[in-house]
């Protein structure tokens, strides 16, 4: 044993044992995983939150330093990022203007013409000041952020944006800062609209940002009611000089005094930026996630035969996503902050990390048997992988470990995560996984369990709800195979899990609520979280409204606040303000603008117009009003980024400049007054908001149709009508398939192992049974009958026995066999017994009656069939009164059909008279009697009732033979018919043969009796079916044609069915005839195929569907000849239908299996079938459908579409297809399976007790 | 399928009106050209849709410059590099599996559309890294891609054919964008090793994997249906 076998061995081992453990303790091992988890999550609650706002910082102006870049002991509340100069300080200068006081001759373009010419002054002002001391002459250019060129995509905003100096921008911008271009220019708002952007932009145009106020705010419009125009020059500043700053400050406070201002000036606020993540970014990321996602789909769903598979689907992605949250959790334990980008690195660490392992453990465990516990399939499933397991995860690490020694820091910590994550991912898949997957399983077999209730129990309670009422007198007696059906009560209610889930939406209206609720708590949390924009609208409201009160209350502090100020920078400005205005070309202007505000300060407090200009508290911060992305658009044109680093904010110089109405007449434009009508500029003002209107209305609209087809598409995801077919596609396990998957795990050997009926030479044609016996026909014209238990070949009537003598089989003397009898439970026995040698030297009897006598039906002494079921009390008088009974024959044996207390006794009784000395006896008459019959014709049609076999030929003279299923002599025949047969019925003692010209003939059996021994086996099982009669040997059976009609049909009949005394015929003329079975009697036509008729279903309880070559499924009301529903469902042929109480099934020749709902006629699923085996088809019970494949046979909840098993029927699957397919009463399947039968019994997984 | 006397008796007598099992839609899809059209075309758009998207980090990165526009971003390459890409993926997704039927049995070793989203996702985080992660040298960078493209063929492909082939079709690619660069229809930022991006032939190997497995996956598709019609 070399190291490596030993090693798996110990791995295997350890596997199998954690294995054992988990699906032991399932509630403590969850318990521990999701504490551990817990556990390990919990230091990421440190972490901060993702987010591309901007932090704040605000520290006073006084005592500003520069921060340095070592962080200090004492930290105090300072963030981390407030390290290092800022990228630049931002001093700002809000410009408040009007024109007052108003005058009825001025035209609205007076409200801002003149107002705005005002900033060049400023500028001009700015750029000159100059502040000298000790240390040396300050000027602007020198602190100035000098910028270089336009980025260069920005060729067409280089007239508007300043280049190579310093970076100043205001409104003077639009004018290249020359009052010549701004006198001259005919239209001030065209100017400035010129440059706005075409499309929706909210944030950050330029408008914006030359005005560093948003829009709105400005005050520049047509129809300004306030007429009050606001503005700011921005200046940039590198490096931060308090003196030169305050000296500017008081400069232009003492220019522009403004008189009501309280605006406190002794905070800078710091602006962290976060990175910013553009849309350009943002498309690979999306990329990344959208192939993450197909990634999750495609594996996930390959899981399958499990209870639920979205709830393993769900356990698999939260395996994943939690295992990648325990290893950031535990890299930030261990002091390794994630510096790389959670969002970009994620997608590819659950790539590395997979989910594969997670679908080779479900498909291992899944793959175990079937009837081994729960425990031992985990843990077998779990060993049988674990050396697969092992050798990717060393495989994984090793990967990651070579990526580790690249000593490139990123990929180095790309690598420490995925390994932390691939060990916490093994972790959880070990103990969390493994035992959701025990959990699920353990549901399926209990559910299963759920689904049928066990023989055994059922027998001693007496059933509290007769099963149908109508049914009474022969209770279905079950046998131990039955499948007791589910009460229709239960069966109602039980919808697809998944309708039962948008049922239910619906009927709660949960989604509508749930988004009401959350429309509601986010505008809460909007008001909550920004109460600012609330209160500055209030504020404004108010100032609004009280012009008086404002100034009044303000009136006080402006002194008290900007003294301070004025005190501090005086003795210096004082000194040094005197260089800086000597240059202005505009003392008139100064002493103007001074005297203005001087005149307008003491007079116009007594008149209307003085609180025209009003500072207010949303003034002091008025760059919080302007977007966040202001600030990094306007750097970021000038290639400067912002992410991660911060800026500083100085407090707003406040200017106020009053104009008068002179002022404001001499700088009109001529064109001002010739465009006088505001309405122009008004109208396409409004056109303009009505385009933004309609546009966002559009988009909105858009976005609606989006959503809703989002929407449509999650539905058609989440409950497809058809999940029945693609989950055939890949829920369908083919043995071919099996050895292809990659994982190298063996399939399981069919848990059922089926029994082969061999015997016929070629492929099988017919196929009836009537629970009991099971009689195939071959193409060659052979005959066999089969024990439906055992599978026993019991006679065979070959095509060519033109001397009538059978060929049967014996086994033993039936008194030698008699203390076998007892056993009831033979041994399944293949169909080629060993021949003794005692029989060898008698060609005639050698080729045996396999006289099984277990399987021999019985043959009481009874009397002649009357109307009604009961029998039992019948054949208990008769069998009293005439012949006394063989010592081979049990009292208790006719009494089963009467009493249910004996139903756990099979119900195949020895035949009377010891049968295999009756045989022998008879078979000599039984030749005599024969006559040489046309065996040249192939057997079409075939129905077995008792032990009689009909059988309807096809070419030339065609005639019905009775047979004796058992002894497989011809009892009588009937040659009267001129056309092939095509469909046969048998019930009661009425065949009814529907031929090839359209003619239907009615025969009636007729037993005469000599002994008058007949005797009436019940109907197991479903008792669809009436009893049938047993014929004796000695019975002289006759058949005579009662009745023919010869023109039922103007085509060939092409299917017959009887039940409840009715008989409905289907043709190619695309019509169904009902007819009456007494008096054949025509009751109804149904008109409503466009193509011929090719199936038709009906029932004791009068249902009868019928399907055509048009693909449609029409049901009728057989009492009054009324269309209850027509559906069209199949392309081609619909080739099989079967009803059960709450739907339809029908099966096409495109092979695709549709179930319907009986009542609505909607198509709940389909099931796509393999190719060729579209009409094999059969319903074991109510929520049990079996159906044909390719050299298997699947079964199916009917209730949900899931398939249940897969039985495969022979060694070699290839080519061959099961065509037809007999659902027998014991539960048992039979199906054609090329040129042998197949006997299959419901698989033990319905049985399997827990 | 065996038909039965029966069965053939009465469809002649229907005037043969039991249509095929088979629509037009089957037949349309099993067609051999219309297939082999479908998976060029499916082939096409997933490459230009990556050269699109991978495109997009390579302009983070500042190889070519950064236009305002998003849009204009997308497509701020040469207009005829997405199609080319296109071409070139359709034709190894195409070649992959022509190759494989030629020399032998078609791939088997994981063959699930999960392990070929899995080699995509790969492929793109390969891309990522190269535009993202800041190396010390170009040296290194290139050492770290071409471990991480062996190891992309090691992890999803692991034919002897598939990593010829794709050194093959990297060369000829580099080659190609040399000569490109040579005749001035486009140039590099930084060439760092003899006028090309040293990293680019590893660029070129992993995509040709990766594009060979798409390919390999589609076939298999078409394969299986092929097989399920003669079956029939």
């Amino acid at each position: 044993m070399t190291l490596r076998e030993q090693l798996r061995a110990k791995i295997s081992a350890a596997f199998y044992h954690h294995g054992l453990l988990c699906a032991s303790y399932p509630v403590p091992i969850i318990l521990f995983t999701s504490a551990s988890i817990l556990t390990c999550c919990y230091p990421l609650l440190k972490l901060p939150l993702p987010g591309t706002g901007p932090v704040e910082f605000t520290t006073g102006v006084r005592d500003y330093s520069v921060p340095s870049h070592e962080p200090h002991g004492d930290q105090g509340e300072r963030p981390d990022w407030y390290r290092g100069p800022p990228v630049a300080y931002i001093q700002q200068v809000l410009v408040k203007a009007a024109v007052s006081p108003w005058d009825s001759s001025l035209v609205p373009v007076d409200v801002f013409r003149s107002p705005l010419g005002q900033v060049f002054r400023l500028l001009e002002e700015i750029r000159n000041h100059v502040y000298s001391d000790s240390s040396g002459v300050r000027s602007l250019e020198s602190l100035c952020l000098q910028v270089t060129d336009l980025f260069p995509g920005l060729r067409r905003m280089q007239t508007v944006l300043p280049e190579h100096g310093c970076l100043l921008v205001s409104p003077g911008n639009y004018w290249q800062n020359q009052r010549e271009l701004f006198d001259s220019d005919p239209d001030l708002f065209k100017t400035i609209q010129k440059h706005e952007p075409k499309g929706l932009h909210t944030s950050a145009t330029l408008r914006d940002l030359l005005f560093g106020v948003p829009g709105k705010y400005s005050g520049v419009s047509h129809y300004n009611k306030k007429r009050v125009v606001t503005y700011t020059i921005t200046v940039v500043l590198l490096s931060y000089d308090a003196r030169f700053l305050n000296s500017l400050r008081a400069r232009l406070k003492q220019l522009h005094p403004s008189a009501n201002c309280s605006l406190r000036e002794d905070h800078m606020v710091h602006v962290h930026f976060k990175e910013e993540i553009g849309i350009a970014e943002l498309i690979p990321l999306v990329t990344t996630y959208i192939i993450l996602f197909a990634y999750i789909y495609f594996s996930t769903r390959k899981i399958d035969m499990v209870r639920s598979k979205w709830g393993l689907a769900l356990a698999a992605v939260v395996t994943v996503l939690s295992s990648l949250l325990m290893s950031v959790g535990l890299c930030t334990l261990f002091g390794l902050t994630p510096t790389l980008n959670g969002g970009e690195i994620f997608p590819y660490l659950v790539v590395v990390i997979g989910l594969e392992n997670v679908l080779v453990l479900t498909k291992s465990v899944v793959s175990t048997p079937v009837d081994l516990e729960v425990k031992l399939r985990i843990a077998q499933g779990l060993s049988n992988e674990s050396w697969s397991i092992m050798k990717n995860m060393a495989t994984e690490l090793c990967i990651i470990l070579i990526g580790y020694f690249t000593l490139v820091p990123a990929i180095q910590e790309f690598c420490l995560f995925a390994v932390v994550g691939l060990v916490s991912d093994f972790f959880l898949q070990m103990f969390f996984f493994t035992t959701v997957l025990s959990i699920d399983i353990r549901r399926m077999e209990l559910a299963d369990l759920n689904r049928r209730l066990p023989a055994e129990a059922s027998l001693p309670q007496p059933k509290p709800v007769p099963l149908r009422t109508r049914e009474a007198p022969p209770p279905p007696r079950p046998s131990p195979h039955t499948i007791t059906l589910q009460t229709p009560a239960f069966r109602n209610l039980r919808l697809p899990k998944r309708l039962r889930v948008v049922y239910f939406l619906a009927r709660t209206r949960l989604a509508q609520r749930i988004i009401m609720a959350g429309t509601v708590i986010w505008i809460g949390i909007l008001v909550y979280t920004d109460p600012a924009g609330i209160r500055a609208y209030l504020a404004a409201q108010v100032s609004e409204q009280s012009p008086l009160g404002d100034p009044g209350v303000s009136g006080l502090s402006p002194h008290l606040a900007v003294a301070p100020v004025f005190a501090a920078g005086d003795p210096t400005s004082a000194l040094n303000i005197h260089p800086a205005p000597d240059p202005t070309p505009v003392p008139e202007n100064q002493s103007q603008g001074h005297h203005s505000s001087g005149r307008a300060l003491p007079l116009p407090p007594l008149s209307h117009s003085v609180p025209q200009i009003t500072w207010g508290a949303e003034d002091e911060e008025g760059w919080r009003r302007l977007s966040f992305r202001h600030w990094p658009s306007l750097f970021s044109y000038y290639n400067i980024t912002l992410a991660k680093r911060y800026i500083s904010i100085l407090p707003v110089i406040p200017v106020s400049v009053h104009l008068s109405p002179q002022e404001a007449i001499e700088t009109r434009h001529p064109h001002d007054t010739r465009h006088r009508p505001p309405l122009i500029p008004k109208v396409s003002a409004d056109l303009q908001t009505d385009l933004t209107l309609y546009k966002v209305a559009a988009l909105g609209l858009a976005a609606g149709v989006l959503l809703v087809l989002l929407l449509f598409c999650l539905y058609r995801v989440l409950c497809p009508r058809n999940y029945g077919q693609n989950g055939a596609a890949h829920g369908r396990r083919r043995r071919g398939d099996l050895p292809c998957d990659d994982y190298g795990y063996s399939p399981p050997v069919s848990e059922i192992s089926p029994l082969l009926l061999r015997g016929h030479s070629m492929d099988i044609e017919c196929l009836a049974s009537d629970g009991m016996l099971l009689a195939s026909c071959c193409l060659a014209g052979q005959i066999r009958v089969w024990d439906a238990q055992t599978g026993d070949c019991l006679t065979v009537i070959p095509k060519h026995s033109s001397s009538g003598c059978w060929e049967q089989r014996e086994g033993l003397d039936g008194l030698s066999r008699e203390p076998e009898e007892e056993d009831y439970f033979p041994l399944r026995r293949r169909a080629s017994p060993s021949r003794l040698a005692l029989f060898t030297d008698q060609p005639d009897l050698t080729p045996l009656i396999d006289t099984n006598f277990t399987s021999q039906p019985p043959s009481h002494l009874s009397t002649p069939p009357k109307e009604g079921f009961d029998y039992g009390s019948l054949v208990e008088r008769a069998y009293t009164e005439h012949e006394p009974p063989s010592p081979s024959s049990y009292p208790c044996a006719s009494s089963a059909s009467s009493s249910p207390s004996s139903a756990a006794q099979p119900q195949r009784r020895l035949s009377v008279g010891d049968g295999g000395g009756a045989s022998s006896q008879e078979r000599g008459s039984g030749s005599g009697s024969q006559a040489a019959a046309d065996w040249e014709s192939s057997v079409w049609a075939m129905e077995l009732r008792g032990n009689l076999i009909a059988a309807g030929r096809s070419s030339g003279k065609l005639e019905v033979g009775l047979w004796d299923a058992v002894e497989g002599s011809l009892r009588c025949r009937n040659e009267d018919g001129v056309s092939g047969i095509t469909a046969l019925a048998f019930l009661n003692n009425r065949i009814v043969a529907a031929r090839l010209n359209g003619s239907l003939d009615f025969f009636t059996v007729e037993i005469n009796k000599p002994l008058a021994l007949l005797q009436y086996r019940g109907a197991p099982g479903q008792g669809s079916m009436p009893p049938s009669p047993c014929y004796t040997s000695e019975d002289v059976i006759s058949c005579q044609l009662t009745r023919s009609v010869q023109c039922a049909h103007q085509k060939p009949i092409t299917v017959l069915r009887a039940a409840a005394g009715r008989v409905v015929t289907g043709s190619q003329d695309h019509t169904v005839r009902v007819y009456r079975l007494e008096d054949s009697c025509c009751l109804f036509t149904l008109q409503g195929h466009s193509g011929g008729i090719t199936a038709i279903y009906i029932d004791q309880t009068m249902v009868l569907a019928s399907g055509g070559q048009d693909g449609a499924i029409c049901l009728w009301d057989v009492l009054t000849g009324s269309r209850v529903s027509h559906v069209y469902g199949h392309r081609g042929d619909v080739t099989s239908l079967v009803c059960t109480t709450s739907c339809v099934i029908s099966s096409g020749l495109d092979d695709l299996i549709c179930i319907w709902d009986r009542s609505t006629g909607i198509k709940l699923y389909s099931i796509q079938q393999d190719m060729g085996c579209g009409a094999s088809l059969g319903v074991i019970s109510e929520s049990l459908l079996v159906t044909g494949g390719q050299g298997c046979v699947s079964f199916w909840d009917l209730n949900f579409g899931d398939l249940l098993q897969t039985v495969y029927l022979g060694q070699s699957s290839d080519s061959q297809v099961v065509r037809q397919l007999l659902v027998l009463d014991n539960a048992a399947i039979v199906c054609d399976f090329g040129s042998e039968l197949s006997l299959v019994y419901v698989p033990s997984v319905l049985e399997k007790l827990d | 399928m065996s038909l039965t006397p029966k069965f053939l008796t009465l469809t002649a007598m229907s005037g043969g009106a039991g249509a095929g099992p088979r629509g037009p839609y089957m037949s349309f899809i099993t067609d051999r050209n219309t297939n082999l059209l479908i998976r060029g075309g499916l082939l096409f758009s997933v490459g230009v849709f990556l050269a699109l998207v991978l495109n997009l980090l390579q302009v983070q990165r500042n190889v070519t410059l950064f236009p305002p526009d998003v849009i204009s971003s997308i497509f701020s390459s040469a207009w005829w590099v997405p199609p080319c890409c296109g071409t070139a993926s359709a034709v190894i997704g195409l070649l992959y599996p022509c190759i494989d039927s030629r020399v032998g049995e078609p791939h088997r070793f994981k063959r699930e559309w999960s392990s070929v989203m899995r080699c995509v996702a790969v492929f793109v985080g390969i891309n990522h890294a190269s535009a993202k992660v800041d190396f010390a040298n170009n040296v290194q960078l290139s050492l770290t891609l071409a471990a991480l493209s062996i190891g992309l063929w090691w992890t999803f492909d692991r034919s002897r054919r598939g990593f010829a082939l794709g050194v093959a079709i990297a060369l000829l690619a580099t080659l190609t964008t040399q000569l490109l660069v040579y005749n001035e229809f486009f140039q590099y930022t930084s060439p760092d090793f003899l006028y090309i991006r040293s990293w680019l032939p590893c660029i070129f190997f992993a995509g040709v994997i990766t594009m060979g497995n798409i390919g390999r996956q589609l076939a298999l598709y078409e394969h299986k249906l092929l097989q399920k019609t003669h079956q029939d």
